[in-house]
Parts: structure tokens; C-alpha cells; sequence
């Protein structure tokens, strides 16, 4: 204790390495921790009831597929989960196309969506100006669409109101009948705000040209009824395509619940990734306060050899000094959660990146800190530990 | 003689090897110190006095031959156990005190007593200023040890070997940085340890001292030369009280 006091700027560097490591390691994990939580609230401001179908056998074991099987979902489905569906209370279809969308000399790139007039309060999506299509326009398949802020923004830079205003996405005309309320950015940094909606006939027929869905989503009626939702719906879809009892689903449904799940092992993965990255910077600062206790044995070489003449045993100096490289390192290991902290604060009110430290990542630095002082402290506490009294006490 | 044997050494030798050289510190040396006895060892610089009283002291093994503590070979012992001896059985006064730098007075004192499970901080700090007291030190408690004299220093030292109460007290030249008056002071302070049963062990190049011990052992090349009785043990106190007064300055 006393040691690490008196050769304070020798006993800071070497902490340096701890707090600086730890400090990596806090703050990895709170940008880890913290975008889990805000993909988890924004997946959750979707609708946790959310049910997502997609053509295709599920994918998660990166078996590749037949072309074919991405065409299963047929305009036959969506009727039949329409009127036969029990848990869901809402269904729309989607088709997508991307491309430029003019308005007179301006224009932007952005995302068609073709969905049914359900599918914004399935996304739980609000209409900040002017209304929704409704199921005469897409029943007579007309050309008009919802527009998201961005896209008002781009081709609308003198600030009209675009309600009833005509543009050409894939030089298809489109009349305005609605603006989206602002989403922002989400937090893979996608602009939210940057889509067109219309509905799905329209975009099918004179757009995507093409008879199948790329994915249907619908509502369960409460998250609770999901799994029932989606059995319900399997044995809808495939009764329709006809599916033998042996054969796999040539379709996926995911409940909003999964996605979550999916994304947040995603991010697990990431956070590890960076979190080890930075736990090789805590073993280097091991090996620098190895170094620094060799030094400090070597150098109290004579006071060891006096407390082991009155008396003091093996265990007691490799004690003495294995509490010193513990109280380093631990010493370090709080300061670096300090500056972490402070890191982390700094990330949230200067960067405005939402990172949060998850508690028990404070407690694992410690225990690691606590760790590494043990491990690295042995080898000179041992040295210590095995000199003979006599020739350390004459050393000079 | 119906006293019981402390120390017993059966022909101890000591070798050090200096690079091809093999130097011979004790070439056989055997003696019995019984309980209560007050030993000065004498000898010249270079005869092996140190190197005896490191192996009296359990911090050193003899390279052939058996030194029995108590009756148990001390050679045989794990290291554990003779340190376990130094801590509580066993004062050492070290030629050039060995004190702990930067570190006053009481904390030097108090160091074989932080091995002693026995103690509680208080008890440490009582017994280790009492141990000071007996040395006349009692005013330089807070002293570090760079911030005191030599002879001051070498009394810190007497404290410290003091402070375990041990049965056996092992000195090596405690008087050889003390004036002729400290001298007289711990030579008293030795005699009343003595009187007190404790058996002590005396290096020292001064043949005054021999005077004021039981019995004198005379070492020369690794080797007893003489081993003498002293009938008429002189009191140090008394020599003390007939040394000229102390001038002020
Ligand atoms: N660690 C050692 N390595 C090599 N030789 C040693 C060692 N310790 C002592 N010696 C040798 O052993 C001999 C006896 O040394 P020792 O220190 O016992 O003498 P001493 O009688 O105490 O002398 P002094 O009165 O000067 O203190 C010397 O020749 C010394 O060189
Ligand atoms: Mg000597």
C-alpha cells in the first residue's frame, strides 16, 4: 500500500494501461448495450403484434433457394387470410420497387411500397396531412400514394402543400393524397421518411409487373395470440399451396417478438466482437504491471529479506505483493469505469449515440481487474515469495 | 548442569562457493548454549561470527552438520516452520540494524509483530512502544529511520528483536556504533533481559563486554578456538553509574 503511494507517477502509468483498457471495454459495451435497446424500442414501435409473412423456407440456416420459392405468396393468400384468419385483426401485402420520383425539375431516389390501406396502422404509422387511400383505390388500382417527409422535402423545396399535387415515380403519375408523419432515422441510420406508399394493386400492376407479394404483414390480434396467429396462418397458407404433410412451408412467418430476438443476437455478436478487441488492451496492461511489480521486488529485494528474517513467511510476501498488484489493477479498473462513464456521457450528450452501461458490465471489469492483478501479480509475488533471507537482506 | 539445552550444534560447517572458489565460513563447529545463558561471541573480522549467528537465528542452514533448536534439527524444517522460529522464538540485532527506509521508528518496531496473528493493531502499537521505552527511544517514536542517528538506529533495532518477547536473543555488534555510555545502556538492558531467563547470544569485537556475559566462545577461521566460563560477571549497571557525567553541550 505503501509502496504504491510512494512511487505514485511509476504506480499511475502503470495503472494507465487498466484504465484505459476498462475504459474501452465500458464504453463498447454501453454502445452495445444501448443500440440493442433503441433497435429493441424502435422494432417495439412498430407494433409488437406484428406478424410478418415472406415467401421462401425460413432462412436463418443459409440454405440457399429455387427463384421460384420467392414467388409462393399469391394474391389467392392474402384473400384467404383475409376472410379466414382468426387471430389477425389487420393484413396488408406489400410490394416494393425503388427508383427516382420527379416532381417538375425535382427529384429524388426512394421506395415504392405497395400495401393495402391496413398497413399503416399495422406499422402503427400516423397521417400528419391530408388521408389514407382507402380499398376503392385500390380496388380500381389508382394512382395515388402517401408520401413520407423526406420525399416532400426533395420535391417540394419552396414549401407548397403537396396534397393534390401529381408526381411521377418510374414516370408513373401519382397524386398526393396524404403525408406521413416524420419517423427520422433509425438507428442503422436508414431515413425513415424517405418512402412513397400506394396501394399494392398499383404498384403490381403498373410498376413491379409482377403477380406475386414480396412479403405480407398483418397484426395478431394481441402480441400474446402470436404464436397461435401464426399456426393459425401456416395451416391457411399451406393448405392454399397445396403443401404435402411431409413437405416443409415454402413460406416464413415472423412474429415481431423474433425479430427482436434476431436483431438483438445480432448485436450480441457485435458487442463481443468490440468488447474482446478491447480486452486484449487489459491483457497488455497486465503484462505492463507484471513488469511493474518486478521492478518493485527487485527493488525492495532488501526490505523482503528483512520481513522474512522477522518472521515473515513465503505465503506473507506473495501475499504482500499480490495485494499490491490486485489493489493496482482494481485501483485502475474503477478509475477506468469512471472515465468510461465519462466517455459514455459524453457519447449520449455530445454525439447523441443513446449508449447505456449495462450494471453488471461494471461488476465483470472489476472482477476482471481483480483477475488480472492475481494472474500477473503471481509471477513477481512468487519470485518474492522464494528469495532466502539472507542473501536478500545484503542486497544492495 | 540440569538446565535445559536451547541451542546444540553438532559439528556445523557453512561453505559459500564465490565463482570456482569454495569459501569454508565454519569448518565444524559444535556447541551446546544451555537456557539462560549470556554468550558473547568473539572473534576476528572474517572468522565466521555472522555466519554462525545467521545459522543460530534460523536464517541460514548449515552445508553439513545439525543445529537442533529446542531439540528439533532446524536443517529439516520447512521454510515455513523457520520462519515461523524467527517470528516468535528468535531476536535479531543485525550488524547494520536493517531498518525499513522511510519508515519511523514504531512501524520498524512493529514489523515481526505484523507475523504475529496474536496481535491486534493496538497490541501491536502498545507492545512495540513499550519495546521502545526499554531502549530510552521513547521520544523518538515518529522518527523515520534516515531522520535518526546511528546509535539511535541500532536501538531500534534492539526494539525490534525485543518486541516478540523471544526466549532467545541473537546480537551482532549491537554496541559497535554506540559510544562508550549507550554502550554501558544496552549492555545493562542485556544483563536485565538476562536476569530475566532469556538466553542471549552476544557478537561483539570488544573484549570489555566479555566481562558482563556468562561465558565467552572465541572464534577463529570457522573454528572454536576457546569456550571459557566467566565466574565474575561484572555488573553493567555499575560501570555505568562510575562513567564521568554526561557534559552538556
Ligand atoms: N554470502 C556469502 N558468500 C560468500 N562468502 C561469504 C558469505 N558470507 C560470508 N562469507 C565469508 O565467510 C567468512 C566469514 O564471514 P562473516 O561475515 O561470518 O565474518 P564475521 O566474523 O562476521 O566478520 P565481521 O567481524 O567483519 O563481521 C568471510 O570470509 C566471508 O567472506
Ligand atoms: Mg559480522
Amino acid at each position: 500500500m505503501k509502496a504504491i503511494l510512494s512511487n505514485k507517477a511509476r504506480s499511475i502509468l502503470s495503472m494507465l494501461g487498466i484504465i484505459i483498457g476498462v475504459a474501452a471495454v465500458i464504453v463498447m459495451m454501453a454502445i452495445g448495450q444501448g443500440s440493442k435497446e433503441s433497435v429493441r424500442k424502435e422494432l417495439s414501435t412498430w407494433g409488437t403484434n406484428l406478424l410478418t409473412i415472406r415467401p421462401g423456407a425460413d432462412m436463418r440456416g443459409g440454405v440457399r433457394q429455387d427463384p421460384s420459392s420467392m414467388q409462393t405468396l399469391k394474391m389467392a393468400d392474402y384473400q384467404s387470410i383475409l376472410s379466414e384468419a382468426k387471430f389477425v385483426t389487420k393484413v396488408s401485402p406489400e410490394v416494393s420497387a425503388s427508383g427516382q420520383v420527379i416532381n417538375g425539375a425535382n427529384n429524388t431516389n426512394t421506395s415504392c411500397y405497395g400495401e393495402s390501406p391496413d398497413y399503416l396502422s399495422i406499422k402503427q404509422w400516423t397521417i400528419e396531412e391530408g388521408t389514407c387511400f382507402t380499398e376503392e383505390d385500390v380496388k380500381k388500382s389508382a394512382k395515388v400514394c402517401v408520401v413520407g417527409k423526406t420525399v416532400v422535402d426533395e420535391l417540394f423545396p419552396g414549401g407548397q402543400d403537396p396534397i393534390g399535387k401529381t408526381i411521377r415515380f418510374k414516370s408513373i403519375p401519382f397524386r398526393i393524397v396524404g403525408v406521413l408523419k416524420s419517423k427520422g432515422y433509425n438507428s442503422w441510420g436508414m431515413d425513415q421518411d424517405n418512402l412513397i406508399i400506394a396501394p399494392y394493386t398499383t404498384v403490381m400492376k403498373r410498376i413491379a409487373a409482377q403477380t406475386f407479394f414480396s412479403s405480407i404483414v398483418c397484426s395478431a390480434v394481441t402480441e400474446e395470440l402470436s404464436d397461435e396467429a401464426i399456426e393459425d396462418l401456416t395451416a391457411i397458407l399451406r393448405r392454399n399451396h397445396k403443401l404435402k404433410d411431409d413437405a416443409d412451408d415454402d413460406f416464413t412467418i415472423r412474429s415481431q417478438q423474433e425479430m427482436m430476438e434476431t436483431m438483438s443476437s445480432t448485436m450480441d455478436t457485435i458487442t463481443i466482437i468490440l468488447v474482446v478487441a478491447a480486452g486484449f488492451s487489459l491483457l497488455v496492461a497486465g503484462i505492463g504491471i507484471m513488469n511493474i511489480m518486478l521492478v518493485s521486488v527487485t527493488e525492495r529485494t532488501k526490505e523482503i529479506g528483512l520481513r522474512m528474517s522477522v518472521g515473515a513467511r513465503g505465503l506473507d510476501i506473495s501475499n504482500q505483493f499480490l495485494i499490491e498488484s490486485i489493489l493496482i489493477s482494481l485501483t485502475g479498473g474503477v478509475l477506468g469505469v469512471l472515465f468510461g462513464g465519462l466517455l459514455t456521457w459524453g457519447c449520449n450528450a455530445i454525439v447523441g449515440y443513446p449508449a447505456v452501461i449495462p450494471a453488471w458490465s461494471v461488476i465483470v471489469s472489476f472482477a476482471v481487474c481483480v483477475l488480472i492483478g492475481v494472474v500477473f501479480g503471481y509471477f513477481p509475488a512468487q519470485k518474492a515469495a522464494r528469495m532466502d533471507p539472507i542473501e536478500a537482506i545484503r542486497y544492495e | 548442569m540440569d538446565k535445559k539445552v536451547v541451542i546444540e550444534l553438532q559439528n556445523v560447517r557453512r561453505n559459500f562457493q564465490v565463482g570456482s572458489e569454495t569459501v569454508h565460513a565454519l569448518r565444524g563447529v559444535s556447541f551446546k548454549i544451555y537456557e539462560g545463558e549470556f554468550v558473547t561471541i568473539m572473534g576476528t573480522s572474517g572468522s565466521g561470527k555472522s555466519t554462525l549467528l545467521n545459522q543460530l537465528g534460523c536464517l541460514d542452514t548449515p552445508t553439513s552438520g545439525e543445529y537442533l533448536l529446542d531439540g528439533t534439527p532446524v536443517r529439516s524444517m520447512r521454510r515455513s516452520q523457520r520462519a515461523r522460529l524467527r517470528n516468535r522464538k528468535i531476536g535479531f540485532v543485525f550488524q547494520n540494524y536493517n531498518l525499513l527506509a522511510k519508515t519511523t521508528a514504531v512501524e520498524n518496531v512493529e514489523l515481526p509483530l505484523m507475523y504475529n496473528k496474536d496481535y491486534s493493531t493496538r497490541q501491536r502499537r502498545e507492545a512495540a512502544i513499550a519495546a521502545l521505552q526499554a531502549v530510552g527511544l521513547g521520544d523518538r517514536l515518529e522518527h523515520k529511520s534516515n531522520q535518526m542517528s546511528g546509535g539511535q538506529m541500532q536501538r531500534v533495532a534492539i526494539a525490534r528483536a525485543l518486541v516478540n518477547n523471544p526466549a532467545v536473543i541473537l546480537a551482532d555488534e549491537a554496541t559497535g556504533n554506540l559510544d562508550t555510555r549507550t554502550s554501558y545502556e544496552v549492555l545493562v538492558l542485556f544483563q536485565k533481559l538476562h536476569a530475566e531467563g532469556r538466553t542471549i547470544i552476544f557478537v561483539t569485537h570488544n573484549p570489555e563486554i566479555a566481562q558482563y556475559s556468562s561465558r565467552n566462545i572465541v572464534l577463529r577461521d570457522g573454528k572454536i578456538r576457546e569456550d571459557v566460563y566467566n565466574q565474575n560477571i561484572l555488573s553493567a549497571a555499575d560501570a555505568l553509574a562510575a562513567l564521568p557525567a554526561p557534559q552538556d553541550d
